[in-house]
């Protein structure tokens, strides 16, 4: 008998297996993820859930009976009955029953299948379509980024390059040009000379010349020669690097509730989720305004709270200002995303407007907005409240204009992923969606 | 004799299993005369586990979404604790491979590996269903070159077309089966033999005046549709081996994958027909040697009670009037026959010598049994060897349920009129004809648009159902390449009672 321990195997073996029903099931997967985020807390976004899909796209199909018009039945434990009994049929079987079980079953497989997402499941499908749009400046940076890779055969090179069959190759046509004579031929002028010393006949001589000269031949013409080596060249390539920067805005003064400030931090973090797991080099900067603009840390940005007035122009300047200093336009795409209530002091509206359209927007990909208002306001999404805000006011002609700037409104926690999704759709369904 | 305990409390470790394998053995092999496969016992996960639930409990499968789905589905119902876990699984390979889990305590591997190592193992080895129909030696190789065939097309030819066709497949797998074992191509040898056989017969009766009698006109309409039918060998139930076989349209990496779901069906297929038998040799082996090992002394009482405790679990049989009423459990009818064939045999009363003659009262119950096991299937099993005493014991009874009545009628129980209806009906709810559909590719128009024609025989009024029928006969059409047309035909009065017609899908 063996044992075999197999409990130290590599585990999940329907690893391959799931992942081919999850694409199986992938619409009807992402509409529940859909469903199922709304609501959950964006902090629940990275644990895992169940969701459940209907089991209509992954049903399996055989060939089965109904009922039929006859059934027998053989059941254990009998008490009282004897031949010939009659039974009342059993309450919700009764009329129909051959069919309505049928159905039953059939109904049964219909139910919603249930099953458990992992948490990178979960956010991938959540975010497969999402893009940074217009991801441009590609740039060559020289640091680290350059791979290598093959790119023919050299006549030199270290001895771990060296490619065999190549030389052999080479060596052989050599060989064959120089006609160089083989072993066998050799060989056989031996075995001829030989013969000849026994018979002692008159070739001997000539043969014992041929033989002489075909073995300086050889000797002369080497098997291998340093002419033959080839080894395989590897050439450095620069690596396009694609190099982001994300600026993420937001007003923490005194006009911004409770309410507004989690769903500018809901935003937020999805976006910080989405990027971070999107794109391996994105930066990200978190600036943070009142009346005066600051860039902090992230703890800070999502956690610590200010007073004092609203002007939306620090916060840009401070954005230009860290452009400037860290982040040149021409290596770094540059995405902005700002979260505001609208409130703005109104002498600052022209500032921020000036700012935006002629200094900002010029240099950034895309400038996305999101106005957060009060849960009982209903809007969301593209269409204007009664009361528009002054910010929206400025903006709303820029975005007319600008095709980088884009805003929303969100008022409700579940609007959010929505929202969101408006505004980092790939661009083709995008356009689709316009036309 | 008293012998040492294998094992105290419920730690184990690879000695322990070793120690119980062999006293087990010993039991088993000299007292009980099993005749088993090597074995090979593997420790796994409860992880490992429930892969092997989702891929048909083989260690190497190809890889399908199914299998995902199952995955998903028993992981979910393992979670919410709805559900143990099975504590083992057995593969009729050679070696025998039997996976327990890591969480069993000694006592319950022990039980695991009395009941799958010895009890299944001798099962697969002599039961003639699996003799005729499965290939312990290769099944494992087959299987993992399976494996890297579909995984090879997938990356040749696109996980969407090998998932379509596996889907096709997996759809028809039920009717990819033989019943009756195929006619085999003779050999050469065989078939030089035949031939002169043929020509010494020809001599014999040869007669020339033979040759002056004037031929049958030859060819008729009625003869050429037969031998076209007989050309492609139909009628045939096997569906998947007829479209391997026939399919016009079909690729050769396209028919080989047909082929390999076709004979993993097959493998599977004596497993179906012996649940009963063979969970009940698994679990009387399992009785018979804990108990023996118990009896001497080589597991303690306390061993001894936990194992009694999930014993009478597995073989539990609730009334159908209980809540917890799920039909017939097959360790405990498989169980309680065995046990009642052991009781005929030592002790048979005056009613089981009249019933069964041949073996009450022989003595040796071991060697009745091993015969049982080898050379019958559930329902030949309950045809055979459902005792009165049995009958009277489960309290079994008849109840028919026809929709034109408006009640059920109790038409047997158990009493001296009803045991043989009760034996006959509960045996012909194991046959296979019973449960799986009958239908049979009959006809091909070649000559016409290439339609392929199957019969469904209906019986009792049982139809296909239809949606599924109708999404399977898709399938069917997509692998033909053509029109298909399934005609129910009820088998009493041939009539035709319903038809469905598929054509296949654009591209």
């Amino acid at each position: 008998m063996h044992i075999v321990d197999r409990r130290l195997n590599p585990g999940s073996k329907s690893f391959a297996n799931r992942q081919r029903f999850l694409r199986r099931a992938k619409d009807m997967v992402e509409k529940a993820v859909r469903e199922a985020s709304k609501d959950r807390a964006i902090g629940d976004l990275e644990s895992p859930g169940e969701i459940s899909i209907p089991s209509e796209g992954t049903r399996e199909p055989t060939f089965r009976h109904t009922q039929g018009s006859r059934r027998d039945l053989v059941l254990p434990g009998n008490k009282d009955y004897v031949e010939g009994d009659l039974i009342e049929r059993p309450r919700g079987e009764g009329e129909g029953e051959g069919a309505g079980g049928q159905v039953g079953r059939g109904d049964g497989q219909e139910d919603a299948f249930r099953f458990i997402l992992t948490r990178d499941e979960f956010l991938s499908i959540f975010l497969d379509d999402l893009e940074l749009p217009d991801l441009a400046k590609r740039r060559v940076a020289q640091t680290e980024k350059e791979g290598l890779r093959r790119a023919g055969y050299t006549t030199t090179g270290t001895p771990a390059n060296l490619a065999l069959h190549r030389t052999l190759q080479t060596s052989l046509s050599r060989r064959i040009a120089l006609k160089r004579p083989k072993q066998g031929a050799v060989d056989d002028l031996a075995l001829r000379l030989e013969e000849a010393l026994r018979l002692e006949s008159p070739d001997v001589e000539r043969l014992t010349a041929e033989l002489e000269a075909m073995r300086t031949k050889r000797a002369r013409i080497s098997y291998l020669d340093p002419i033959d080596l080839r080894y395989r060249r590897f050439e450095r390539f620069p690596k396009p690097v694609t190099q982001a920067v994300m600026f993420c805005l937001m007003d923490v003064s005194g006009s911004m509730t409770e309410h507004m400030k989690d769903l500018a931090k809901r935003f937020f973090m999805l976006l910080h989720v989405f990027l971070t797991r999107r794109y391996k080099r994105v930066e990200i900067v978190f600036i943070r305004h009142t009346d005066r603009a600051g860039e902090v840390d992230e703890e800070t940005f999502f956690r610590s709270a200010e007073t004092g007035g609203t002007m939306v122009s620090s916060a840009l300047q401070e954005m230009l200002k860290v452009i400037r200093e860290r982040y040149d336009p021409g290596v770094w795409n540059i995405y902005a995303a700002q979260a505001s209530d609208g409130d703005n002091l109104s002498s600052d509206n022209p500032q921020t407007r000036e700012l935006l359209q002629n200094q900002i927007l010029p240099l950034c990909q895309y400038f996305a907005y999101v106005e957060v208002s009060g849960p009982n306001v209903e809007t969301h999404g593209y269409v204007p409240h009664h009361g528009q805000s002054s910010l929206w006011l400025t903006y709303a002609a820029l975005q007319k204009e600008n095709e980088k700037f884009q805003m929303r409104r969100v008022s409700r926690r579940e609007h959010i992923y929505s929202v969101f999704r408006q505004l980092f759709q790939r661009r083709a369904t995008k356009t689709a969606e316009a036309s | 004799m008293r012998g040492e305990l294998l094992y105290e409390g419920k730690d184990w470790d690879f000695g322990t299993i070793q120690r119980i394998h062999d006293a087990v053995a010993d039991i088993a092999h000299k007292e009980l005369g099993l005749d088993t496969f090597p074995n090979q016992i593997e420790i796994i996960t409860a992880e490992q586990m429930l892969d092997a639930y989702a891929s048909t409990g083989m260690p190497l499968f190809y890889k399908h979404w199914s299998f995902g789905k199952r995955f998903a589905q028993h992981e979910g119902i393992y979670r919410m604790g709805l559900q143990g876990l099975a504590y083992e699984i057995v593969i009729n390979a050679d070696p025998c491979i039997s996976y327990i889990m890591e969480e069993n305590s000694a006592t319950m591997q022990t039980l695991v590996i009395a009941h799958a190592a010895f009890g299944h193992n001798h099962f697969f080895k002599h039961n003639y269903q699996f003799r005729q129909w499965t290939d312990p030696e290769g099944i494992l190789d087959y299987l993992s070159f399976a494996k890297a065939y579909i995984s090879n097309c997938e990356e040749r030819y696109g996980h969407a077309e090998v998932e379509r066709l596996l889907d096709a497949a997996h759809a028809l797998m039920p009717q990819g089966i033989d019943r009756y074992p195929r006619k085999r191509p003779l050999n050469l040898h065989m078939e030089e033999k035949r031939e002169q056989d043929r020509k010494e017969e020809r001599e014999r009766v040869y007669d020339d005046l033979w040759r002056t009698v004037p031929g049958r006109a030859r060819g008729s309409k009625q003869m050429a549709g037969d031998k076209r039918r007989a050309l492609l060998g139909l009628p045939q139930e096997n569906i998947l081996y007829f479209l391997e076989k026939a399919a016009p349209r079909l690729k050769p990496w396209q028919r080989e994958v047909l082929r390999i779901v076709r004979l993993i069906a097959q493998y599977f297929y004596p497993q179906q027909q012996t649940k009963v038998m063979n969970e009940g040799c698994a679990t009387y082996c399992h009785y018979r040697l804990l108990g023996r090992l118990h009896e001497t002394g080589q597991i303690g009482d306390g061993s001894f009670l936990e194992f009694l405790t999930s014993h009478t679990n597995a073989t539990r049989q609730p009334f159908y009037d209980s809540p917890s009423y799920s039909g017939i459990n097959p360790y405990a009818l498989g169980f309680d026959m065995m046990r009642d064939i052991e009781r005929i045999v030592r002790e048979p009363t005056e009613e089981d010598r009249y019933w069964f003659p041949e073996i009450a009262g022989t003595g040796d119950e071991m060697e009745v049994l091993r015969n049982v096991w080898a050379n019958y299937r559930d329902d030949s099993f309950i045809a055979q060897f459902l005792s009165p005493r049995l009958i009277r014991n489960w309290r079994l009874f008849h109840v028919v349920d026809d929709r034109e009545q408006p009640h059920l009628e109790v038409s047997a129980i158990h009493n001296e009129r009803g045991y043989r209806d009760l034996r006959r009906s509960l045996a012909a709810q194991y046959e296979v004809g019973g449960y799986a559909p009958d239908i049979q590719i009959v006809d091909v128009d070649l000559a016409g648009n290439r339609k392929l024609v199957l019969h469904h025989r209906v019986r009792d009024g049982k139809m296909l159902e239809l949606t599924n029928a109708s999404m399977v006969l898709g399938h069917l059409a997509n692998l033909w390449g053509y029109e298909v047309l399934l005609q129910e035909i009820d088998s009493g009065t041939e009539q035709v009672l319903k038809e469905h017609m598929v054509r296949p899908e654009a591209g």
